[in-house]
């Protein structure tokens, strides 16, 4: 999701922000307290310091480590030896809540069989290592807290070794660690239950040794989630799960376009509805503004919102129109505008061969299974928020913001999440900001209980935040032998980083890198690549790979294009290009063809083999397909991936995410799999018009990942942008038309 | 209302057109069978009425009245057959990313699985016919389709 993060800056970005404030103009919130959070300073920045006291209390203090290299706020350990990790990520599918335990148990020598995990919070322990703030994003949870979670596993066993020879009384050099106990001379043995109070009270080391990573027992061995029991049993608790005494619930009646405010409300009919506590006019994200029904349950407050009577005033706001979109971006792609690349383009008068393309990409929703949600308590002085949050210090800043507190008096309670692939951190914390709106206004009319916001399927689906249209064009010239004379390339699609914490990093020259990432490289190509970011008022977002969702379709499906073209076969000609600068590509691919019988194993008829590679956050995916065409519809068969994501953690995982990423980048080329709006109105609402695949959609997989030592890399997002390209050029092979449109159009 | 509920009698202050989900999460308090998309496209919901997957989105508190709601709490407890089956395959399997979606899946496999005359095994074709009206976003189905194919083979 970040491709140029300065991570020391990060935290002074999202202060700027805040200070800034993220609300429209419009709005009547108030902004006093961003200002004051100019005041908090450093890495301390939106979080509640409550633990960072406590272990003043215990003396850990007086240590030169930072919250986020202190034990007590991640590593638990109970009497009967059960170890509990806090992880300071957002769980919602990706496998951290097992693989963060896992790099911190294998450095604490723990019994796996006994470790638990749970959420953390905004506390300032919680910040990413190297970013200094709050977040799940970027495919960056193993890759930036992998030494983080080792560090922290082996400074708690240095002290449970330390108590141990205290309580021996002998040189701590004659001791060692093994599965949760601290073994001794003469066979002398302690479990980490009997030892951990002591080991708590003693001085935390700063500088501790880590394992070689030849010694690895947990890391890199495939093992089950350890929320896989309660996930299969209906026993986990998600944010949408929530239920606090009293609580009650609101829903939203938002305005159908974007950024409208109410012309006039009726509500008696919703006020009369049964169980519905209150009806309120509130302010939405963007300047919007909606009316929420508070109720004793869901239902309630839906009926309550399906009885209200309003007129909206949409006369003063853009009503975007997805055909006159694309007739727009059609012009300005014609237009000059500023370069990402600058690459000679005098070839292209001359080269012998030609190819022109277009592309087109459009809005895609996230539609994680859970609902987006959010519970509030407001007590005087202080608020508490239970939410799926991936951004849970910038959450709580805006929360605060909106409720006239200061950032240390709001605690986000991080709940897991049933998915979100990048709507959970929006750049103006809207589901949050909307639940605390609700909640004071609740509050404000006499409603003293917790609120939880709930937003329905439609809510969702036509809520924005999506993953922004895009228009590619190509004029690529090349020999008879395919190598490339000069490659000019547009692209056409808003920003999506403009306005949030990451645009000053982000954003250069005009051009915000989240669009252009995977345009290019590694391939030493000429290229020309001029990018336009038109302004909408369609809140757009990162969605899982970003802007590889588009660029790896584009160059992955244009390079083998030009390979069969020019009579190559599309691996060895990707091979070339990558020539021995890429070794980790060359072993992802070739790993992928070898596995798959690629170019050895015959395939049954009507069935062809399709190819795509490319690298996201720093791992590289490479997917050989086959596919075949039934009653003009491309179907999927089989898929063989090569992953490169150094050493892997949990393979378990990896694997999981490779097959789900994929199944991802599978739903792009379904029909139906899109978002359009018209006359200001987003068409699609919910499942039956908005495609996602199904389990019959879903081909066999071969996963294999590519053996490495070196410190590992991300794989939240990796395997989904080879996908739809991979199927595409097998489909490409079948009938002798390139597509070049997501979802497929075989017309 | 009077509901049977996990062979639980349960007694309910609820209008009879309120969704069986409701009032299953917001006054029962079992929370493990989900909401999803409220229209019966997502199969979230599921539950077994009468032994039947039923959306529970859709269906009025009045048409689960003089029948056996089951959810996936009971289903998953040990004491049924095939549900303790489909728990393991689905444990042994590590199915659930974000798990949102599963107990809709196990309450659908479950269904199918009981469904299927004693001792014949489900093509893969049956298995993604039966599974077909449960969305996952995580994309767990290779693993799901393992796992119902598993636990079909266990309960042989």
């Amino acid at each position: 999701m970040l491709p140029n993060i300065d991570y020391r800056e990060l935290p002074r970005a999202a202060q700027r922000l805040m200070a800034r404030s993220q609300f429209d103009e419009a709005t009547t919130l108030p902004r006093r307290s961003f200002l004051k959070l100019a005041g908090v300073g450093g890495l301390a920045l939106g979080a509640f310091p409550h633990l960072a006291m406590a272990e003043a209390a215990v003396g850990q203090a007086a240590s030169a480590l930072k919250p986020t290299e202190q034990p007590s706020a991640f590593v638990q350990i109970a009497s009967n030896g059960e170890v509990t990790v806090t992880i300071n990520r957002l769980e919602f599918g990706q496998g951290v809540q097992t693989a963060l335990p896992m790099i911190l148990a294998e450095e604490l020598d723990a019994d796996w069989s006994l470790v638990r995990s749970r959420h953390g919070s905004n506390d300032a322990a919680y910040l990413d290592p190297r970013y200094g703030i709050h977040i799940t994003g970027g495919s960056n949870s193993i890759k930036n807290s992998f030494t983080q979670y080792r560090e922290l596993g082996a400074r708690a066993r240095a002290m449970l070794l330390g108590a141990a020879a205290a309580r021996w009384n002998v040189d701590v050099a004659t001791l060692r660690t093994e599965a949760g106990a601290v073994l001794g001379p003469g066979g002398r043995k302690l479990a980490y239950g009997e030892l951990a109070e002591a080991a708590m009270a003693l001085p935390v080391p700063e500088k501790v040794t880590l394992k070689d990573p030849k010694d690895f027992r947990i890391i890199g061995r495939p093992t089950p989630r350890l929320d896989a029991r309660a996930k299969s049993s209906g026993r986990q608790d998600f944010g949408i799960d929530i239920r606090l005494p009293g609580q009650l619930t609101a829903v939203v009646a938002r305005p159908p376009v974007f950024g409208a405010r109410l012309a006039s409300v009726d509500d008696g009919a919703a006020r009369a509805v049964k169980g519905v506590k209150a009806v309120l006019r509130v302010p939405l994200d963007r300047g919007a503004e909606g009316v929420a029904v508070v109720a004793d349950g869901y239902w309630q407050a839906t009926q309550g919102r399906d009885a209200l009577k309003l007129q909206w005033d949409t006369s003063a706001v853009e009503k975007v129109d997805s055909e006159r979109q694309l007739a727009e971006y059609r012009e300005l792609a014609a237009r000059p505008g500023p370069r990402k690349l600058d690459a000679d383009m005098t070839p292209l008068g001359t080269a012998p061969r030609q190819l022109e393309a277009e592309f087109v990409f459009p809005y895609l929703a996230h539609a994680a299974m859970e609902p987006l949600n959010c519970t509030v308590a407001l007590t005087e002085g202080r608020a508490e928020l239970w939410v799926g949050s991936q951004s849970a210090g910038l959450d709580a800043a805006a929360a605060a913001g909106v409720l006239d507190l200061k950032p240390e008096q709001v605690v986000v309670q991080v709940q897991m999440a049933g998915g979100g692939f990048g709507r959970r951190f929006s750049s103006t914390s809207d589901i949050v900001v909307e639940a605390c709106a609700i909640a004071k206004a609740a509050r404000a009319a006499g409603l003293n209980a917790p609120l939880r916001t709930l937003w329905s399927r439609e809510d969702d689906m036509r809520g924005g935040f999506y993953r922004p249209m895009h228009l590619h064009r190509a004029r690529i010239g090349f020999d008879e032998q395919g190598k490339v004379l000069a490659w000019d390339h547009v692209i056409v699609g808003q920003s999506i980083t403009t306005g949030s914490v990451f645009e000053q990093f982000q954003v250069k020259n005009g051009i915000d890198a989240t669009a252009t990432e995977g345009m290019r490289d590694p391939y030493p190509l000429p290229m020309r690549l001029t990018v336009h970011h038109p302004k909408l008022n369609v809140p757009v977002l990162w969605w899982r790979s970003v802007g590889s969702t588009h660029t790896a379709f584009v160059m992955e499906t244009l390079l083998d294009e030009i390979a069969r073209a020019t009579k190559q076969d599309p691996v060895a000609y990707r091979m070339d290009l990558f020539g021995d600068r890429h070794p980790r590509h060359r072993a992802a691919l070739q790993l992928a063809v070898d596995k798959s019988g690629y170019g050895k194993q015959p395939l049954p008829a009507g069935r062809a083999w399709g190819v795509a590679v490319h690298e996201s956050f720093q791992s590289v995916v490479a997917y050989v397909v086959e596919a075949s065409m039934k009653d003009r519809q491309p179907i999927l068969h089989r898929v063989t991936a090569g992953v490169h994501c150094n050493l892997a953690v949990n393979p378990r995982t990896v694997e999981a995410q490779v097959q789900g990423a994929a199944i991802m980048g599978l739903s792009m080329c379904l029909p139906g799999s899109a978002i359009t709006l018209k006359d200001g109105i987003v068409e699609q609402s919910n499942f039956g018009d908005y495609t996602v695949a199904r389990i019959t959609d879903v081909p066999e997989f071969d996963i294999h990942i590519v053996p490495s030592a070196e410190p590992p890399t991300g794989m939240g997002e990796p395997g989904l942008p080879p996908l739809a390209p991979a199927f595409a050029n097998a489909i490409a092979q079948l009938t002798g038309k390139p597509l070049r449109q997501l979802p497929f159009n075989l017309a | 209302m009077k509901l049977n509920v996990n062979d639980r009698e349960v007694v309910i202050d609820a209008d009879p057109a309120m969704p069986v989900l409701w009032a299953l999460r917001d006054i029962i308090g079992l929370t493990g069978t989900k909401f999803g998309c409220g229209v019966a496209q997502c199969g979230a919901c599921t539950v077994h009425l009468d032994g039947e997957a039923v959306r529970s989105c859709i269906t009025p508190i009045s048409d689960a009245a003089g029948k056996k709601l089951t959810t996936i709490e009971a289903a998953t407890d040990g004491t049924d057959r095939i549900g303790a089956a489909v728990h393991a395959a689905w444990l042994k399997h590590d199915v659930a990313q974000c798990g949102y979606c599963q107990s809709g899946q196990i309450m659908s496999a479950v269904a199918f699985l009981k469904s299927l005359p004693p001792g014949q095994q489900p093509t893969p074709d049956k298995i993604d016919a039966a599974m077909a009206g449960n969305i996952c976003r995580c994309g767990t189905y290779a693993r799901i389709r393992a796992a119902v194919a598993d636990a079909a083979r266990t309960l042989a």
